[in-house]
């Protein structure tokens, strides 16, 4: 087996100690809101607590019985990040006299119920390749949803949202976890193919051109997503996480470089036809420019965020004593900002260190996975979740342009956390899968075994005598 | 497969490394620059939240801030705001803060420097810095009364103030407004509040009329050319001047006239004390062609124009215009052409003839108190230039007796008091067509009492007929040397 493999062990009352701290932390910053708001505690402090603390021991004890060899950080790390953003939320509700936090604990409790379900119901994610090609429909049907008249709507410019019972909901975010299980299923069944195929040009192994099936939908989705619902966070995401797992199935950086370069082709198409993205482009690079400050759709928001940042400075102002409430979006697309002003740099670099932590756990689980469709699916997952922060924190420091993603976990918005939830939901799944004892005689992951050694430390891997 | 999964991580980590990078960047490398930043207006909302010193006068506060609910904790307002408007000025969110407001914006919020020690103690105390206040020199009485004589409708100007150190012990102006419309904390409110305001008749909320507006001085500024002429040495107060009712504008075929009506028209000559009584204009044109520019200009100066001046209030410098050919001179010499004065000025030059030729500094201030009662700073008299010698200013003062004695400016007459003042009409040009009735701007200026001035006193009324004008100069500034000396 391969040295990847780590002893057997449950390691749930670790989990339980690290998610008492991730509570704590969580409740904390909900009580520090709380007392230096002018209206001291309030009701929701304790209401609002108690829910995300039953939520996450609910949570703890399905783990305990479905997928008892789980990865013991992820959800302890999940909570924390899901209870600072709530705290923030509530903060920014008390400034501008919102509930906006009220429906985000109950969106919390819907995506973890349905994260629960997931555990309970698919128990082992290989079942999941069995719907590869459904997951394709399933995500162009999602992605198509807002397009339909009466159904969806347009909200700040950008149609991807769909609205039924008064309610709004952003279906991409999910198309985000189908179109990972079609790739991740396509891509494990048709590896060697893609693999052993095709010409050599220089250093270059070039794939046959209908292999590159997959990677013209890719690059035809995201463009078409960016056209059809001027939504350019998301199609610079799903773009990633199809080059991404291209790459991690193939090895080949010949995939990269050919991503790239139409990354670049379509990126300066829209830049030269498309005003939004025209727009963002010149409200990034002329940012303090007043006529572009002060425009319509102008940079008012990214700059009010760098203002924001820099009040807070190293150490911060302090839950409840900056104003972060002046960049608009406060609590969702700049809701680092927010939190960068209030915590400090010294703050927003430990929450982070926390998006770090749950990234590179869930490539620990990818790396221990003992099939190819999980391993996909795991990096595919991580890696989005990674990409999501970095062009949300480097849009809101001016690093690249600023798009409508959200920050996972944190920023306000039940569809972004009913996605992010199922992604932890199916991370703990191949984690548990891959740390739980085996059972003898040969299964699925024969091709791993003759493929994955390789004489190294597993990344992050906890050395085997440190176990217990 | 694993190593791409491990590069792929690695690729991640670039990622948060640029991330933390740029974080690092914003908040501890650039953050500075970002306060600092003119767009940024955190500063300013971060003062809101902050007690700000008051505005006394007497001892007690014409603004305050006063602790609400609403969206910042303190909200500013201000006791009898139309007397006071074109002093404090606003601090408003949305318009931003204008006048005292502005000016000593350092002392109110207690970033001034001789708080520099309060502000130590409360960083290690945790004290909120607080702002100190500061009490003007304004008597609030006096002020009260001469913002009385300034009827409804007209735009008018009266300045009084200490010709010995300078102090200004009034300056108010029409049309005022409320300045409580303006620092309403909703900025649509203060934004529509401003529109209205803005959109009053001559009326800028903005600019203080007193230190702003430029206004040719018309005969006013004759205090300077009798400076002029009495400097050459080539005239006294007994000279004779020919008056003929026109001259000829050097150089020009334009004739210049006397006033009309007035009574310059029946004394076809006259001592030079008689001409400046009557405010006959012919004499100093001719004058003026024998003196060439070079004095007008250097007095001028001395008595302030072209300089900056500061009440600390920013002072409109008051405009001579360089080279001058003879003809402009001529009709500049009696305040008209492109001369222009704001009231401040033509109060400035009453008080230098008041004070021996010496100039005090115009100033508001009387002292700023922090918030524990401590005296911060008291305003001294300070020079602000030597205007002319004693002598002269002794020989125009008793000059500028003439006018009130038995000339243009009789109305002005208080009994038993010594009474120094020169009157001044401007033509308005016309600018609109059909020209209307012909429009002048009135003023008076002098000082009392003339042996030993307390008080100098300066009113304009700007585009009013000429009737009511000149019933709005010298009545007024007998009833304000009466209420001044209680008489």
């Amino acid at each position: 087996m391969s040295e990847l493999e780590t002893a057997p062990v449950p390691r749930r009352n670790m989990e339980l100690l690290l998610l008492l701290l991730a509570l704590a932390v969580a409740m904390g910053a909900y009580y520090l809101v709380g007392i230096n708001s002018d209206d001291g505690l309030s009701q929701e402090f304790i209401s609002q607590g108690l829910i995300l603390v039953g939520l996450a021991l609910v949570f703890h004890i399905v783990l305990r019985i479905w997928a008892k060899y789980a990865d013991p950080v992820i959800l302890p790390v999940t909570v924390a990040l899901n209870g600072i953003g709530l705290a923030m939320i509530h903060r920014i509700d008390l400034a501008k006299t919102d509930d906006t936090a009220f429906r985000q604990i109950m969106w919390t409790g819907v995506a973890m119920v349905v994260a629960m379900i997931v555990l309970w119901t698919i128990r082992d994610h290989r079942v999941l390749r069995r719907f590869t090609y459904i997951a394709l429909a399933a995500s162009v049907l999602l992605l198509l949803l807002p397009l339909i008249k009466g159904l969806g709507v347009e909200i700040n410019g950008a149609r991807i949202w769909v609205r039924f019972f008064g309610l709004s909901f952003q279906p991409g975010e999910l198309a985000k976890i189908t179109l990972a299980i079609f790739f991740a299923g396509y891509l494990s069944s048709n590896r060697e193919l893609i693999l052993l195929a095709g010409r050599k040009v220089g250093p270059l192994q070039l794939p046959r051109s209908r292999d590159l099936g997959p990677m013209i939908v890719a690059w035809l989705v995201s463009i078409g997503v960016l056209v059809v619902q001027r939504d350019l966070g998301s199609s610079i995401l799903f773009f990633g996480l199809f080059m991404v797992m291209i790459y991690v199935a193939t090895a080949r950086v010949s995939w990269i470089v050919i991503g790239t370069l139409m990354l670049v082709g379509g990126g300066t198409f829209a830049y030269l036809t498309m005003s939004h993205v025209t727009r963002r482009i010149d409200g990034w690079l002329n940012a303090f420019d007043p006529d572009i400050y002060h425009a319509i759709g102008g940079s008012r928001q990214i700059v009010e965020g760098l203002f924001g940042l820099a009040n807070g400075g190293l150490m911060g102002t302090g839950l409840g004593n900056g104003s972060p409430y002046m960049v608009p979006l406060a609590n969702s697309d700049m809701i680092v900002a927010s939190l960068g002003e209030e915590l400090g740099l010294i703050g927003i670099s430990a929450i982070v260190l926390l998006y770090l932590i749950l990234i590179s756990r869930g490539m620990r689980a990818a790396l221990g996975s003992r099939d190819t469709f999980g391993k996909l699916l795991a990096t595919g997952f991580s890696f989005t979740l990674g990409l999501q922060c970095f062009v949300v924190i480097g849009g809101v420091t001016r690093l690249i342009p600023l798009t409508g993603l959200t920050t996972p976990f944190m920023a306000a918005g039940g569809s972004s956390l009913l996605s992010n939830w199922i992604i932890v939901a199916l991370l703990l799944l191949i984690s548990h899968n891959s740390r739980r004892p085996m059972v003898s005689g040969v299964s699925a992951t024969a091709e791993v075994a003759t493929k994955a050694p390789r004489r190294s430390p597993g990344l992050l891997a906890p050395r085997k005598g440190a176990q217990r | 497969m694993n190593q791409a999964i491990r590069n792929t991580w690695i690729a991640v980590m670039l990622l948060f490394v640029l991330s933390l990078g740029a974080l690092s960047y914003v908040q501890f490398f650039a953050a500075k620059d970002l306060n600092a930043n003119p767009l940024n207006n955190r500063q300013l909302f971060k003062e809101f939240d902050l007690p700000r010193g008051a505005i006394l006068v007497d001892g007690k506060p014409i603004a305050e801030s006063v602790a609400t609910d609403g969206q910042f904790k303190y909200q500013r307002v201000y006791t009898d705001p139309d007397l006071y408007s074109h002093l404090t000025g606003f601090y408003s969110l949305a318009n931003g803060s204008t006048q005292l407001e502005s000016v000593m914006n350092d002392e109110l919020t207690g970033q001034s420097q001789d708080q520099f020690f309060d502000r130590l103690v409360n960083l290690f105390s945790g004290k909120e810095n607080e702002g100190a206040s500061v009490e003007l020199t304004i008597d609030g009485q006096l002020q009260k009364f001469v913002y009385g004589l300034i009827p409804d409708g007209t735009r008018g100007t009266i300045i009084v103030s200490e010709p010995k150190t300078g102090n200004i012990l009034a300056m108010a102006s029409k049309p005022s407004y409320d300045t409580n419309l303006l620092a309403v904390h909703s900025s649509k409110q203060a934004a529509a509040n401003m529109k209205k305001l803005s959109d009053t008749k001559d009326l800028s909320p903005y600019r203080n009329p007193a230190i702003y507006n430029l206004i040719a001085p018309g005969s006013t500024f004759k205090i300077f050319d009798m400076v002029a002429a009495l400097e050459s040495g080539q005239y006294t107060a007994d000279t004779v001047l020919k008056n003929p009712s026109s001259v000829i504008l050097p150089g020009t075929k334009t004739p210049l006239r006397n006033f009309y009506g007035g009574n310059c028209a029946a004394i076809p000559e006259a001592s030079f004390a008689e001409i400046v009584a009557q405010s006959c204009n012919t004499p100093f044109v001719q004058m003026s062609e024998k003196l060439g520019k070079a004095p007008y200009e250097e007095v001028t100066e001395r008595f302030g124009f072209g300089q900056q001046v500061k009440i600390p209030l920013r002072v409109e410098p008051s405009v001579f215009p360089p080279d001058l050919s003879p003809a402009e001179l001529g009709q500049s010499v009696i305040g008209e052409f492109n001369v222009r004065a704001t009231a401040m000025q033509m109060n400035m030059a009453a008080m230098g003839i008041a004070n021996d030729g010496v100039i005090m500094e115009p100033n508001l201030i009387k002292q700023v108190i922090a918030p524990d009662l401590r005296v911060l700073s008291e305003s001294k008299p300070k020079e602000f230039s030597t205007a002319t010698s004693k002598d002269i200013a002794d020989q125009v003062t008793d000059l500028m007796r003439g006018p009130v004695k038995r000339g243009t400016a009789v109305r002005a007459q208080v009994p038993g008091l010594d009474v120094a003042a020169k009157t001044g009409t401007s033509v308005v040009p016309c600018t609109t067509d059909p020209c209307g009735p012909p429009l002048v701007n009135s003023w008076i200026t002098g000082f009392a009492p003339a042996d030993d001035p307390q008080v100098a006193v300066t009113i304009v009324f700007e585009k009013i007929d000429f009737k009511t004008g000149s019933s709005l100069t010298s009545p007024n500034l007998k009833k304000i040397l009466e209420a001044v000396f209680n008489q």
